[in-house]
């Protein structure tokens, strides 16, 4: 932040004199596209959450009805996870190598991490398969539609997340010495999408619907 | 290059580019705007219809019971939603957010250009529903399951589908817009533009779209779980039944879960409503008073407490439904604590009034009545806020009365107040005073003619929902004689509507010119270079900020309000915050 301030001051000479006003100088940082960016995705990330966290609770209102039974997960959902945290990883090694000017290594590691989840989603879609050739179906059993809706919102959350690492690499190639502040926040929502599908798998795995019965004390 | 030194190079130039793909936030209001006004003629034209079957039962035979509920629910989902939402924040939003803070534009005109056509969508897949087999969806504007999806209610094959499709379509609209509201309001200020210097309208809608982005979501998730339920049979919200004679598919589903989560945003919902109209009201009545609005801090104070505490007051609508009595108790008890704040917006407003130099132009018309009206709709909150007043209530014409007077009437008077007062910016013309006096007294007369007597009828025990009133012994010729009476005023009123669009377009076109600040506000959107302002708004240098908006009537200032980037020198900065008296040492 120092440092922006200091550019400013260098370059951009306020209007009533040689020395900016404070207050100018706060308004051109924040002004700036990646603060501008940024904040965007703070607020969105807010409303991703508030989605993601009604569903869980009304998974949790649902599971301790008397139909509910649990189901077992399928065991291609650790190796999901797995892809998920690599992503994640890469995509933040990706934003230090950008930061750090080296190019072709921040290239290798946003190509990486983007495939990384573009393979979760499809180890997703295995672990659907999974399911259905044990016959649980997104009809039967409150456990598995809640499985089927939840994992296909969050898929549907990384998707949107592989179209702006899309804009991001072509901004990137475009040029890379200005595209590191976007790789970051693509590595911020990279994150998110980590954070909300462990807390999926959490509730999947944990809320069985005996705990859901103790929270909502029906049993 | 920074945001904020946006050249003017990149302006629109061929007719697409600058009135329909634009990407301008002042034409994109615009566009919200007319469309959220056409779709609401619709909703007004199905209330007059309702009208027509309660005031005069039997007399006209295409308003079949069936055809009542789907204008029933059509009218409300379209108020509250695709008018209400969609005008305060994508209409009034959209054009004053940028303006008002001293911003360029949006901070993401391509999303802000997408939200309003994503918003066309839906309202276009609304709109078919009427067209689609079966005709629109009859449940009710809360689609309350299981009736909603169930054969026996109007619309349960195609008509329920598209409204679910359409209200998860206005959602991603919204979600994108409000992005664009909220990141602008604290990304792109200009120079001097402190949070606290913010026009009271900017805090209404800044606060409104935030509620928005935290309570669409309920709604997204009740939506989306609703449409599994009906389209691939899951039991999300569907219990076991047995509908119409046959056994369903269906077990085990909770239509409480969807309550909750309907009313989770449904209580907001109302806000997001009111406080862009609290915010547009301070402002109105500070110009036309040419006064400074009484305890600004305070009112912005009072909009986030109501923002906030409009989260845990939902299960007020579900007192019916049934629940632990703690429960009501806390809700009964939230619910009253709203009016604490709310009374302060009443009593700076009037405080605001008293010993100003009060104009009676249309828009304090508007202005004025919005108090009134809001203050007996606010009045009767207070008996439904209580659960054992609530629970005989509920079912009657008096819930009807308070949320249409609350929710319909003073925020739509707040409506047209604003459009009354901004159309000079918009397009550079008044509209017309005699046309607009006129649409005011009768519009402001009528309703409270249409909505007091329903008080009355409420406590009479008279049913809402119901599609006809003949052979029930408890109703007394006088209530239908009464009905008769609203139905009329209900006519007249919805007619005299067609006066405000009349004066719309002929005033666009053929009005008195304005000039760029007829009213002598202070806020910052009255001083761009041109009128109406041009793309990129400000020309090659943004405005400055020196004080607050509400400079009006500063003793020893050279005119009788101070422009919010006049030099320093002119005065008239907003009042300091309380600081306590430091300790002279002894």
């Amino acid at each position: 932040m120092n440092g922006d301030t200091a550019v400013f001051r260098a370059t951009q000479p306020g209007r009533d004199g040689d020395i900016p006003r404070p207050s100018w100088t706060a308004m051109r940082r924040r002004s700036r596209p990646q603060a501008i960016v940024g904040v965007g995705l703070w607020v969105f990330i807010g409303v991703a959450t508030t989605l993601f966290s009604l569903f869980v609770t009304a998974y949790v209102m649902r599971m301790s009805a008397d139909d509910a039974v649990a189901i077992e997960m399928p065991r291609q959902l650790w190796l999901s996870t797995a892809l998920l945290v690599l992503g994640s990883v890469l995509l933040h090694n990706a934003s230090v190598s950008s930061a750090a000017g080296v190019t072709d290594r921040a290239r290798s590691y946003l190509v990486a991490g983007g495939a990384s989840a573009a393979a979760f989603v499809a180890v997703q879609g295995w672990a659907w398969l999974a399911l259905l050739s044990n016959e649980v179906t997104p009809t039967g059993n409150p456990s598995g539609s809640f499985f089927f809706l939840l994992t296909a919102m969050h898929a549907l959350h990384v998707a949107g997340g592989l179209i702006g690492w899309t804009v991001v690499g072509l901004k990137f190639q475009r040029a890379p010495a200005d595209a590191g502040w976007r790789i970051a926040l693509c590595a911020r929502y990279w994150h998110f999408l980590l954070l909300v599908w462990l807390a999926l798998f959490a509730s999947f795995s944990w809320i069985t619907p005996d705990v859901a019965r103790i929270i909502c004390r029906t049993a | 290059m920074a945001y904020a030194e946006h050249g003017s190079d990149h302006a629109p130039q061929t007719f697409i580019t600058k009135y329909v793909w634009s990407q301008d936030h002042k034409v994109i209001a615009v566009q919200y705007a007319c469309t959220a006004i056409l779709v609401g003629l619709v909703g007004v034209a199905l209330s007059n219809l309702m009208r027509l079957q309660i005031g005069f039962p039997g007399q006209f035979e295409f308003i079949n019971a069936e055809r009542y509920y789907q204008f029933v629910t059509m009218h409300g989902m379209i108020m509250v939603i695709y008018l209400l939402t969609a005008l305060f924040l994508g209409g009034f939003g959209n054009y004053l957010i940028p303006l008002m803070v001293g911003a360029r534009d949006m901070v993401f005109p391509y999303m802000n250009m997408l939200s309003f056509w994503v918003y066309l969508v839906s309202v276009i897949v609304l709109l078919a529903s009427f067209f689609a087999p079966g005709g629109p969806t009859g449940a009710g504007w809360t689609l309350y399951p299981p009736q909603a999806i169930l054969p026996g209610t109007p619309g349960h094959d195609w008509g329920i589908i598209l409204m679910l499709v359409s209200l998860l379509i206005f959602i991603v609209a919204t979600t994108m817009g409000g992005l664009n509201y909220v990141t602008t309001v604290l990304q792109a200020r200009c120079e001097g533009m402190t949070l606290m210097r913010m026009p009271l309208s900017v805090w209404g809608i800044f606060t409104a779209t935030v509620l928005a982005l935290l309570a669409f979501p309920a709604l997204f998730v009740s939506g989306v779980m609703m449409l599994l339920d009906k389209t691939l049979q899951t039991s999300f919200f569907m219990p076991a039944i047995v509908s119409l004679g046959q056994v369903t598919n269906y077990r085990g589903g909770s239509p409480l879960l969807f309550q909750h989560l309907f009313w989770f945003f449904g209580h907001p919902e109302v806000y997001i409503v009111a406080l862009p109209a609290f915010g547009i009201v301070s402002d109105l009545i500070s110009v036309h008073s040419r006064k400074a609005i009484f305890g600004y801090r305070m009112m912005v104070w009072a909009i986030v407490v109501i923002g906030g505490l409009s989260f845990v007051v939902w299960a007020h609508h579900m007192f019916v439904s049934g629940m632990n009595p703690w429960f009501g108790f806390f809700f009964a008890t939230s619910t009253l604590i709203i009016a604490v704040p709310t009374a302060i917006k009443v009593y700076n407003w009037v405080l605001t009034l008293w010993r100003g130099d009060i104009h009676l132009s249309v828009p304090m018309l508007f202005t004025l009545a919005f108090i009134l009206t809001f203050l007996s709709g606010g009045l009767t909150g207070l008996f439904l806020g209580n659960v054992s007043v609530d629970i005989p209530l509920s079912g009657t014409y008096f819930v009807v009365a308070h949320f249409h007077m609350v929710m319909g009437v003073a925020p739509l008077l707040v409506v047209f107040g604003a459009i009354y007062h901004w159309f000079p910016k918009i397009t550079g013309r008044m509209l017309d005073d005699r046309i607009g006096k006129t649409h005011f007294w009768v519009t402001f007369v009528g309703t409270y003619l249409i909505y007091f007597p329903m008080h009355y009828l409420g406590v009479l025990g008279m049913p809402r929902r119901y599609y006809n009133f003949d052979n029930y012994q408890f109703i007394p010729q006088s209530a239908h004689q009464l009905n008769v009476f609203i139905t009329v005023v209900a006519l007249v009123v919805g007619a005299a509507q067609l006066l405000f669009v009349f004066n719309l377009v002929w005033s666009t076109f053929r009005g008195r010119a304005a000039g760029s600040n007829p009213w002598r506000a202070a806020s910052l959107e009255w001083f761009t270079p041109e009128t109406p302002p041009k793309h990129n708004n400000w020309g090659p240098h943004l405005p400055v900020v020196h004080r607050w908006a509400y400079a009006y009537s500063v003793p020893g200032a050279k005119e009788d309000f101070i422009a919010q980037n006049a030099p320093l020198e002119d005065g008239g900065m907003e009042p300091e915050p309380y600081e306590s008296p430091k300790e002279v040492p002894a």
